[in-house]
């Protein structure tokens, strides 16, 4: 904290085109094509909004939008975004590696810069804000709500996420990353060991996402509490909702200690504190138990809601009820809780005694329980079915296989006899990309194919969806298994180069992988853009394309904004294919009332922005602006407490019109069974389909 | 002789058996637990392939059953399959899909508990004693190993001599680092300020690679080092080729030593015709240099950058 | 004869008097403990790095040295009453009492949460003063990454309390303000309950083990 000028430690030499003029190399010129792809980017979507003159319904529909559904949709457009950026870095981790042995075309610390993005994005800023978008569309429509219990706090936990995955973009134009991986352990990233702003970038990206993401849990937790709709008992919630009731419970409870960690690292670093220093009485260790106490909820905080997906996609392409709903429920909630019990597992080689790994170990293993049941339970549900290989189905068909080996890599992981050997080692970044793509993002991906028709009125092509998850599938396998084989015989994980040539067809044919994960990345967005090219052929504006069970079919697609005309009454825990079943899914209510609904505002877009000049500020130790920008956060956030119009009404005469239009819509369009379900036909009104194809 | 007729289930599981075991044959280089040179790294590899094993009654079913049900029950004109869209529970199918991991788990747990105990790094009394003392010091980006007994240090090399017990105590001059020689045994954190212990044997004269698992800046990869297990006698005439090549480890020495330098740079710096070329011998001088090391930081007093070794200033202010 | 459950959220509630306000108050109450119980985590993990450090004194000042309980008990005695007096508020609304009274309890407790702070600022001046400053030793980070938090928590209320006695003063008893009252209590309240627990474990705990 020496004194520092108007602009603080900015200077010339903190953009990396500095570099590539000093020393023109490979690395350099990686370095500069990623921040030219940044700016490149935001030119052209500041260009496109300008020329379809579409900063106006920006603004007005989305930005300051209080919409449960909208801030889900810009929540998995800002994942996917973060995707395609993790997802390259992925590549040229693996060019690098197979380029070698010997040092490949990347400097250390550039590649160290890559594997800390990558895995921070991956993490915070693709499953999370996934997760999130999926569950903010859902939970309202699963329970029979209007919104979640708290829309503006809603917006402003959008606003506090995307701007500190802004702060990942910022770092490849001005400036450079953290090295100190996502884990980010001191003293290693501490300030004599790491004086520049890297490690700052990583602290404020971790310290306000993670309020975005607190603020969230919160929110899905008291939505799901107390805005269920009539009827709609605890036992009665779609798997979904218990997933995510679950997560919300582990965000409540392991943010904290990330938020703690980061912030006490950012004392170390900026104030001269001594909790994790080398010298006067500063411990590292600290760091690791808290850094972990949030890191292992975190991986389940992913992949319940992912397990969710599964359950509901699973019985809805097997046309059949979910096998073990109890079961399923008690098995979530074992892990949520034994998610907090084993964090020492990440640190088994830290010198403590045999006793406590041994204790944290089994309770490790303890998890295979509760899981191993679930994977059971859905093939049961699957048993007995009449099952179509929809592409949800089959990323969820893929996800059994693959995840169970993810799986057995787990427990192995879990005896501390045999993590001595691996942890730190290829082995273990096998095994958690083999939990986190096939469980994670294969289940995220189902679920963007299941919902997609449910948010926009039409469906994706499935031909397109068919190769996206052959390619997501060939491309892990070929990428991450054997990856296995080179961590068992000792490769360190993060090295960028190597030598033993005993290492170099795995890495061969790891690159090979990456490039097909590669095309699997593109062929999601093609899939995007044929399907919004045919989009007439497959409206399903009645909003029921895959004969499913649960409410948010029962709803136009896309919904209206208040969701339900009437709040539904439910009685099943399959609601709506009970209801299809009692022939009266669609009812003509008798009588319509006003609904009260948040108005549009702008708080959340505004912190985002502050926030974001906020970390930038603060980053590059421009004291006067980021005082300011504090200043003007509290102020503009207490300035909208004064405003205490914050909704609107719908009148009655207005909902009336609407549902009676789509009532007719429903009425006049023909229902069409499984075999059309892909065709032009699918409107969107299931045909019961409860006898067998005979 | 009349064995049993092996069950369909026991005979998926011996098919295990042989695809872990060749898979395991496959990754085993020279350099790795899978070819093990030592008792500890080899109960680490029986460990691993039981507990696969052992796994695999739970995970095999998977990867036979979820293909054949999607085949049978898929959605298809004349299915004959059964369809029972309301069946969602029974208590015996309950049953055993929580007993069988149940059962599982704690069988995995019996053999966790017994080895995690026995291959205590702090107590796996492994080898012939009195073991070798060897004081490992972890600086960027070389490990540094201080024989206390017989007054030499190396860098790049570990002398240590087969069947006797090796007791090594850990610590870092820099960042935290992690210790592994993965054929003999697993790896254990060094950390400033603070001790950590690891013990292992060799069996047989083998060169073994070992290495740093924590990333730690642009030598990270290339902090390794020879492990040369050796016969008594061999590795008397080593300690005795260190006392005579080795120059002494003075304070002015260890700074250059604990710079920001990766092997290579550290040999071209302090390297002499008598050495290797890719380790460093020493003797030690007056004072216990690990406890020194140690002292460091307990001080009671703010260590400036430039006194930190690993950092870019350390070793900067002028080389007297 | 059944009760009919009056509330069915925890805690301070508005009563069946304020039938809208009680109802729209039961969503937002609940989430504001739910987010309390998310800040008492940060508070726990605190407190539990305090107990990890308490020995990393580093040769610099240690609790014996540095806290006096004398000025620690004062502001014991003035957080607990402005509890006290914010919840003389809470009953104000409750029992729909006149305006000025909520807004006087807030202006006594407003007086009150700075003069805790004033004591607070005070001790860690003369903690300083005796080179007791956190850049000293991980004993003294702890410390101070522990009490000002809680400092800055008392801080966040007076400014709650200033910009909801304006808005009281502007709008009069609105549903949503309601809310916010019984929210701001709720707060106050937590304050308190933090504040024990760092007398016994920073500084009783302090004493007796550092």
């Amino acid at each position: 904290m020496t004194d520092t000028g108007f602009l603080g430690r900015l200077s010339w030499d903190s953009f990396p085109i500095a570099g590539l003029i000093q020393t023109p190399n490979a690395n350099e010129i990686v370095a500069n094509a990623a921040a030219a792809v940044v700016i490149v980017g935001v030119i052209a979507v500041v260009g496109l909004l300008t020329w379809f003159r579409l900063w106006g319904p920006l603004w007005r529909d989305w930005l300051t939008s209080a919409d449960h559904k909208k801030i889900g949709i810009m929540y998995i457009v800002f994942a996917i975004v973060m995707l395609a950026r993790g997802v390259l870095e992925g590549v040229v981790m693996r060019a690098q590696q197979a380029a070698g042995p010997g040092d490949g075309f990347l400097e250390a610390e550039h590649f160290a810069e890559l594997f800390s993005t990558h895995g921070t994005i991956m993490v915070f800023f693709v499953a999370v804000p996934f997760v999130f978008g999926l569950a903010n569309f859902l939970i309202p429509l699963m329970i029979g709500a209007r919104d979640v219990a708290f829309p503006v706090m809603n917006q402003i936990s959008l606003g506090l996420t995307v701007s500190a995955g802004m702060m990942l973009m910022v770092s490849l134009v001005v400036g450079n990353f953290s090295t100190g991986g996502w884990t980010a352990y001191p003293p290693y990233t501490g300030a004599a060991f790491n004086p520049g702003v890297g490690p700052d970038y990583w602290i404020w990206a971790i310290v306000v996402s993670g309020i975005g993401t607190t603020l969230t849990g919160i929110n899905f937790a008291v939505t799901i509490y107390k805005l269920r709709a009539p009827g709609m008992k605890f036992m009665r919630l779609p798997m979904y909702c218990w997933t995510i009731i679950s997560s919300s419970i582990l965000i409540i409870f392991a943010m904290p200690p990330l938020g703690v960690a980061a912030l006490m690292l950012a004392a170390d670093r900026y104030l001269d504190f001594h909790f994790f220093t080398n010298d006067l009485g500063g411990n590292m260790m600290n760091y690791a138990n808290l850094f972990w106490l949030f890191g292992h909820p975190e991986v389940y905080l992913l992949v319940l809601p992912a397990y969710g997906i599964y359950s509901e996609v699973f019985a809805t392409f097997s046309a059949k009820r979910l096998y073990g709903y109890n079961s399923l429920v008690i098995a979530t909630m074992c892990i949520a809780v034994l998610s907090f019990t084993v964090w020492l597992h990440h640190f088994f080689t830290m010198g403590q005694s045999a006793l406590i790994n041994a204790v944290f170990g089994i309770a490790t293993m303890l998890i295979a329980i509760p899981t191993g049941v679930k994977v059971y339970d859905w093939m049961a549900t699957l048993y007995r079915g009449r099952i179509r290989f929809s592409v949800p189905m089959l990323y969820g068909l893929a996800f059994l296989m693959l995840f169970v080996i993810g799986g057995l890599s787990g427990v192995v992981l879990a005896n501390p006899t045999v993590d001595y050997q691996v942890h730190n080692t290829l082995f273990l970044v096998a095994h958690f990309h083999n939990v986190l793509l096939p469980g994670v993002l294969f289940g995220l991906l189902a679920g963007y194919n299941y919902w997609f028709p449910k948010a926009f009125g039409f469906r994706l092509n499935e031909y397109w969806g068919r190769i996206t998850v052959l390619l997501w599938t060939v491309g892990f396998m070929l990428t991450f298994l054997p990856l296995y084989f080179v961590g068992l015989m000792g490769m360190p994980r993060r090295s960028f180069s190597w030598e033993d040539p005993s290492f170099h067809p795995y890495m061969i044919i790891a690159v090979v992988g990456a490039l097909v994960i590669l095309m699997a990345l593109l062929s999601v967005v093609v899939q995007l853009w044929v399907s919004i090219r045919d989009r007439d052929k497959t409206r399903v504006p009645v909003g029921d394309p895959w004969d499913a069970r649960t409410l948010e079919w029962s709803i136009p697609a896309p919904p209206p904004p208040y969701n339900f005309a009437i709040i539904p009454q439910v009685m099943d825990r399959d609601n709506f294919a009970a209801a299809k079943e009692r022939g009266d899914a669609y009812p003509t209510p008798d009588a319509y009332e006003d609904i009260t609904m948040p108005r549009n505002t702008a708080i959340g877009f505004m912190l985002c922005v502050l926030s974001g000049v906020w970390m930038f500020a603060l980053v590059w130790w421009i004291w006067w602006l980021a005082a300011l920008m504090t200043g003007l956060m509290l102020l503009s956030f207490i300035l909208w407490t004064f405003r205490l119009n914050i909704e609107e009404v719908i009148p009655a005469e207005e909902v009336r019109k609407q549902h009676e239009a789509w009532l007719d819509l429903v009425h006049s369009s023909t229902a069409v069974d499984r075999d059309h379900e892909t065709a032009s036909e699918n409107r969107g009104l299931a045909r019961p389909d409860l006898e067998a194809v005979t | 002789m009349a064995f049993p007729r092996p069950l369909p289930m026991s005979r998926a599981m011996s098919l295990a058996v042989i695809v872990v075991a060749a898979t395991a044959q496959m990754a085993g280089a020279s350099d790795s637990f899978m070819d093990p040179q030592g008792p500890i790294a080899a109960v680490q590899k029986v460990h691993l392939l039981r507990a696969t094993v052992l796994i695999l009654i739970a995970v095999v079913p998977v990867l036979v059953l979820v293909p054949l049900i999607a085949l049978r029950y898929r959605r298809r004109k004349g299915s004959a399959a059964t369809y029972r869209p309301k069946w969602d529970f029974s208590p015996p199918l309950e049953f055993a899909m929580w007993g069988v991991p149940v059962v599982i788990v704690a069988l995995l747990s019996f053999y966790l508990w017994k080895a995690t105990h026995r291959l205590d790094p702090y107590a796996a009394r492994f080898g012939e004693t009195p073991a070798l003392n060897v004081q490992v010091v972890g600086l960027d980006w070389k490990w540094l190993f201080i024989y206390p007994d017989l007054g030499i240090a190396s860098v790049g090399e570990l002398g240590i001599p087969v069947k006797q017990q090796v007791a090594m105590t850990l610590t870092t001059d820099t960042v935290m680092q992690s210790f592994m020689i993965p054929a003999l045994a697993g790896q254990i954190y060094a950390m400033p300020g603070m001790t950590t212990q690891l013990h292992l044997v060799a069996d047989t004269p083998e060169t073994m690679q070992g290495e740093n698992t924590q990333y730690n800046g642009r030598g990270f990869t290339k902090q390794k080092f020879k492990t040369l297990a050796m016969q008594s006698e061999d590795f008397s005439a080593w300690v005795e080729a260190v006392r005579t090549n080795g120059i002494p480890l003075d304070p002015q020495t260890y700074r250059t030593l604990a710079m920001r330098t990766d092997r290579d740079e550290v040999q071209a710096a302090l390297g002499t015709s008598q050495m290797p070329d890719d380790a460093l011998y020493f003797t030690l001088v007056e004072g216990d240099l690990f406890q020194s090391i140690l002292h460091r930081y307990h001080g009671g007093q703010p260590l400036p950058v430039d006194q930190q070794p690993g950092t870019v200033e350390y070793g900067q202010e002028g080389t007297q | 004869m059944k009760r009919a459950p009056t509330h069915s959220y925890p805690g301070l509630n508005l009563g069946r008097r304020h039938a809208s306000a009680d109802k729209a108050s039961e969503v937002v109450t609940f989430g504001f403990w739910v987010f309390l119980m998310s800040d008492l985590v940060y508070f726990g993990l605190m407190f539990a790095i305090y107990i990890t450090m308490i020995d990393a004194q580093a040769g610099g000042p240690g609790p014996h040295e540095l806290f006096d309980l004398t000025s620690i008990f004062a502001q014991t005695m003035i957080l607990l009453t402005s509890s006290l007096t914010v919840g003389l508020a809470m009953l104000a609304l409750k029992y729909n009492l006149p305006r000025w009274r909520i807004v006087f309890w807030f202006c006594v407790t407003l007086v009150l949460g700075l003069c805790f702070l004033v004591l607070e600022i005070r001790d860690f001046m003369s903690m300083a003063e005796k080179g007791g400053i956190p850049q000293r030793s991980g004993f003294l980070s702890a410390f101070y990454g522990l009490v000002p938090l809680h400092g800055l928590h008392v801080a966040a209320g007076c400014l709650w309390l200033v910009v909801l006695g304006i808005q009281l003063r502007m709008f009069g008893l609105t549903d949503l303000l309601m809310s916010r009252v019984v929210r701001l209590a709720l707060f106050w309240h937590f304050l308190d309950l933090i504040w024990i627990g760092i007398i016994t474990i920073v500084y009783f705990g302090g004493l007796a083990y550092g």
